[in-house]
C-alpha cells in the first residue's frame, strides 16, 4: 500500500481558480498590453518591433493579442508605451475582443456574443465534455491542456472532462496553426459533434498561425477551417487562460452566469 | 572559433560517387546524421551530407543541377538515410533514384501537384492521402488505423497497426498531416526573430533549439557567448531535459494505470514549469536564449530558485524510485518495445533511445559546448537490455544529473556579479555553420547557411527525425497492449519530426 499513503502525503494541491486568483499568476508573462499611448508623433517604426506584425501604429496604439507570441521585443525596445501582464483570464468571445486596448462598441460586442453563446450552451448544465485536435501546433499547447487534468488544476471538480470521441463532445479544443494534412480531420471531427457544439481555438498559432505562417501548407490558423467561439491567445497559453476560455465556452463567467451561483451551496 | 564544416572543410564530389562517399565516410566511428538540401537561385540544389566524426561534423557536399535534380540513391547502402531522402523527394521533388521505398514521408502529392520548391515558394499546396499507399498484405491481417485525431491529449501522428488480433506484423507511421514547413521561414525572418521559430519548431524543446540556432550563427559571427550567459542556458536546457523525462514518465503511469503516481508525477512536472516561468516570465523558457548570450539575468534570484529546484528534485528522486520498485509497473515495461543494439548501431540512434540499446553518445560529453566543459558533467552509463524499460532507467539517471548540473548552475550564477549578458554578433561570415546540442530527446542538429550576410538556409534536424525510422523496428514480438509504452518510450515530437 506504499502508493495509497504517498497519494494523501501532501494534502490538497488543488488550485482555487477561478473562485480565488492563484499564486502562481503573476510568474508568468500572459498577455502584453499598452500601458500608456506614446506622445504624437512618437509611434513611428512601432509596428516594426513585432515580429508577427501585432502592432499597429493607430492613432492609438494597439497590440493584437491574437497575433503576438509574447517575444517582449515591443515591452524591451519600447517599456514606456508596452507592458507585459500576468493575467489568468486572456480567453475572449470575438476575434475582434483580443485587440487591446479595446476600440469603440467592443463592449457591446462583447455582450453580444456573450448572450448568443449562452442562449446556444444552455443544454451543457454543468457538465462539459471536450475533444482536443491538433492542427499543426509545436507541441506545448498539449502540454498546457494535458496539464488541466492533473491534481493541481483538476478540471473534473468543475465538471469538465477529456472524452475519447467527438460524438460525446461538447467543445473541441483545437491548437496549432492549421496544418492543411489536420484540414479533413478537424473537419471530421466537427461534424462528429452532437449540437450545440463550441469550437476554441487555443493559442496565437490556432488563432492566426503567429510566426509559423505562413508557409506552403499553413492555412494562418483554424479560423478558416472552422467558426471558431472562443479565442485564447498565449504561446502556449497557460493552463489558466485555456482554463478561462473553457468557463466562457460553457458561460460560466463573464455576468451572465457567475461560477458561485452554480456551486452546490 | 572554427566553423566546423565550412566550406574549405568539405569534400565537394560528383554526383555519381555521392552516395558511395558518404557510405563510406559514415563507415567506422562516424555516424551518418543528415541530408540537408538547399536550393540555389538557378533552381539547381545543392545536396550536403553531414556526418558525425568522433571529434565534430563533416560534410560530402555534391551539386544537382536545374532540371535534373536525380542522383543515385544513398540509401541503397545506408538505411539511415531513408527518411532523408523521402522528406527531399516530398519538398524538393529530388528523385533518389533505386531508393527502396520513396513513399511520402510529410508531404504525400499527386504526380500532377508540384513539389513546393519547384512551383512558387509560398503557393499553398494540400497534401493528399490518395498519393499514399493503403495497403495491408497477408491472409487474415487487417490494420488498425489509429490517428490522427487519437483519444487523449496527444499531437496528431498517424499509425497503421498491421495485425491478426494481437502480434503485430508490421506498423506504419504517418506525420505528413502536421507538417508546417516551418524551416523554410527561417529566410522570412531576422536573425534575431529567427531565434524565436526555432524555439516554436518542437515547442517543448524550445531551449535546446534556441541554444542550437544561436550556436550555428554564433560560429559564423565569431561570437563568443559570456561565461554567465552559458550558465544561464546550460541551466535553462537542463530544466527542459527533466520537464520532457517527467512527461515520458507520466504517459508511462498513465498507460500502466498507476494512478497515485501519474498524479504525483503531474504534481512534479506542474511544479517544474512553474519554476522556469518564475526564472523568465515563461514556462517553456522562451525568450531566454538569443543571439550572442542570454536576454538578461534570471528574474528570481537564483540561491532561491535552487533551494525551490531541490525540493522538487527530492519529490521526484523519491517518487521514482518509489515506481522502479513497483512490479506492476515494471512488468509493463520489461521485455517491451526491444530494439537491438546492432540496428541501433547502424541507424546510428541518438539520445535515450540508443543508450536504452547500449549505444550512442551525448553530446554534452561527446562534443562538449556552452559551460559544459566545466560543469563536471558525467554521461549517464548506458543499459543495453534495449526495452522500454532500460529507456526509462536512462531517463531516470539523466534526470539526477539534470537536476545536479541546473543546481550547480544556479551556485554559480548566485555567486556572480557579471553584468554582461550578450555580446552583440557582428556580421555572419558567408559559410555553412553544423551546430548540435544535447536536446531531450537527443542530438539535436542545427545546419545554418549564410550568404551575402543575411541567413540563406536554416534546418533544423531533430532527434525524433532520427529516431523515428527505427520505432516500427520496436515492435519485433510484441503485442497491441505494448504500444503505448514503447511509443512514450521513444519521446517521439511530433512537430520536430513532420517539420
Amino acid at each position: 500500500m506504499p502508493w495509497a499513503a504517498r497519494g494523501l502525503r501532501e494534502g490538497i494541491v488543488t488550485t482555487r481558480y477561478p473562485r480565488r486568483p492563484d499564486d502562481h499568476g503573476p510568474d508568468f508573462v500572459a498577455a502584453v498590453t499598452v500601458a500608456d499611448q506614446p506622445v504624437e508623433g512618437a509611434s513611428q517604426g512601432i509596428a516594426g518591433l513585432c515580429p508577427t506584425g501585432a502592432i499597429s501604429e493607430g492613432p492609438p496604439v494597439a497590440v493584437d493579442r491574437g497575433r503576438c507570441i509574447l517575444c517582449g521585443h515591443c515591452v524591451d525596445a519600447r517599456p514606456e508605451v508596452f507592458a507585459y501582464e500576468s493575467s489568468l483570464g486572456t480567453a475572449r468571445l470575438h476575434r475582434r475582443l483580443l485587440v487591446t486596448p479595446p476600440a469603440h462598441g467592443d463592449d457591446d460586442l462583447e455582450v453580444r456574443v456573450a448572450a448568443e453563446l449562452a442562449a446556444r450552451v444552455r443544454r451543457f448544465g454543468r457538465s462539459l465534455h471536450i475533444r482536443h485536435v491538433d492542427a499543426g501546433s509545436d507541441g506545448s499547447e498539449e502540454w498546457e491542456i494535458a496539464a488541466l487534468t492533473g491534481p493541481i488544476y483538476d478540471v473534473h471538480r468543475l465538471g469538465i472532462f477529456f472524452t475519447a470521441s467527438p460524438r460525446h463532445a461538447d467543445v473541441l479544443l483545437v491548437t496549432g496553426a492549421g496544418a492543411a494534412g489536420m484540414a479533413e480531420p478537424l473537419q471530421r471531427t466537427y461534424h462528429a459533434m452532437p449540437e450545440p457544439r463550441v469550437v476554441v481555438a487555443v493559442g496565437t498559432d490556432a488563432i492566426s498561425g503567429g510566426l509559423v505562417h505562413p508557409t506552403y501548407v499553413t492555412r494562418g490558423g483554424v479560423a478558416g477551417l472552422l467558426p471558431v467561439d472562443v479565442w485564447v491567445p498565449g504561446s502556449p497559453p497557460s493552463p489558466f487562460s485555456i482554463l478561462h476560455g473553457l468557463l466562457l465556452a460553457m458561460g460560466r463567467l463573464g455576468g451572465t452566469r457567475p461560477l458561485r451561483a452554480r456551486g452546490r451551496r | 572559433m572554427t566553423i566546423q564544416g565550412d566550406r574549405l572543410g568539405e569534400e565537394a564530389i560528383d554526383r555519381s560517387r555521392f552516395a558511395e562517399a558518404v557510405a563510406h565516410l559514415s563507415a567506422g566511428p562516424n555516424r551518418f546524421a543528415g541530408l540537408f538540401p538547399s536550393l540555389r537561385a538557378s533552381g539547381g540544389v545543392e545536396l550536403r551530407a553531414v556526418v558525425a566524426t568522433p571529434g565534430g561534423y563533416t560534410s560530402v557536399v555534391t551539386e544537382l543541377p536545374p532540371g535534373d535534380l536525380a542522383y543515385p540513391s544513398v540509401s541503397v547502402g545506408l538505411p539511415a538515410a531513408s527518411w532523408y531522402e523521402r522528406e527531399i523527394h516530398d519538398r524538393y521533388g529530388i528523385q533518389p533514384k533505386g531508393h527502396p521505398r520513396l513513399d511520402p514521408l510529410v508531404l504525400p502529392l499527386l504526380p500532377e501537384d508540384p513539389h513546393p520548391a519547384l512551383g512558387d515558394w509560398h503557393s499553398q499546396v494540400s497534401p493528399d492521402p490518395r498519393a499514399l499507399d493503403a495497403h495491408a498484405s497477408g491472409e487474415g491481417l487487417f490494420t488498425i488505423p489509429y490517428g490522427p485525431v487519437r483519444s487523449g491529449v496527444f499531437e496528431a501522428v498517424e499509425y497503421l497497426v498491421e495485425t491478426f488480433g494481437e502480434d503485430i506484423p508490421r506498423l506504419r507511421s504517418r506525420m505528413y498531416h502536421k507538417h508546417r514547413g516551418i524551416d523554410w521561414r527561417f529566410e522570412d525572418l531576422t536573425p534575431d526573430d529567427g531565434v524565436l521559430l526555432a524555439e516554436r519548431v518542437e515547442g517543448t524543446a524550445s531551449v535546446a533549439h534556441a541554444i542550437a540556432y544561436c550556436r550555428g550563427l554564433e560560429q559564423l559571427t565569431g561570437t563568443e557567448v559570456p561565461y554567465e550567459a552559458e550558465v544561464v542556458r546550460l541551466v535553462h536546457a537542463e530544466l527542459e531535459r527533466v520537464a520532457n523525462h517527467l512527461d515520458s514518465m507520466i504517459r508511462h503511469s498513465d498507460g500502466s494505470y498507476q494512478a497515485v503516481a501519474n498524479a504525483r508525477l503531474a504534481v512534479h512536472k506542474e511544479r517544474l514549469l512553474r519554476l522556469r516561468a518564475t526564472l523568465c516570465g515563461s514556462r517553456f523558457g522562451r525568450n531566454v536564449v538569443v543571439p550572442g548570450g542570454v536576454s538578461g539575468p534570471m528574474r528570481r534570484p537564483p540561491d532561491e530558485a535552487r533551494s525551490e529546484l531541490l525540493r522538487i528534485a527530492g519529490g521526484v528522486s523519491d517518487d521514482a524510485r518509489a515506481m522502479m520498485s513497483t512490479p506492476s509497473f515494471l512488468d509493463r515495461l520489461r521485455g517491451a518495445g526491444v530494439l537491438p543494439a546492432d540496428l541501433v548501431a547502424a541507424h546510428g540512434a541518438v539520445g535515450p533511445v540508443a543508450r536504452g540499446s547500449g549505444l550512442g553518445e551525448d553530446v554534452r560529453h561527446a562534443r562538449p559546448y556552452g559551460a559544459y566543459p566545466s560543469s563536471g558533467f558525467r554521461p549517464t552509463p548506458p543499459h543495453d537490455q534495449g526495452d522500454a524499460l532500460a529507456r526509462q532507467q536512462v531517463r531516470l539517471a539523466e534526470m539526477d544529473e539534470s537536476f545536479r548540473l541546473a543546481a550547480d548552475g544556479l551556485a554559480i550564477l548566485a555567486g556572480c556579479n557579471e553584468r554582461e549578458w550578450r555580446r552583440g554578433p557582428g556580421a555572419a561570415a558567408d559559410g555553412t555553420a553544423i551546430s548540435s546540442v544535447e536536446s531531450p530527446q537527443g542530438e539535436l542538429l542545427y545546419v545554418v547557411e549564410a550568404d551575402g550576410g543575411r541567413l540563406a538556409r536554416v534546418k533544423p534536424r531533430c532527434a525524433a527525425f532520427h529516431n523515428f525510422a527505427l520505432f516500427p523496428a520496436a515492435f519485433r514480438g510484441d503485442i497491441l497492449t505494448d504500444f503505448v509504452f514503447i511509443e512514450a518510450s521513444f519521446g517521439l515530437s511530433i512537430a520536430g519530426v513532420a517539420g
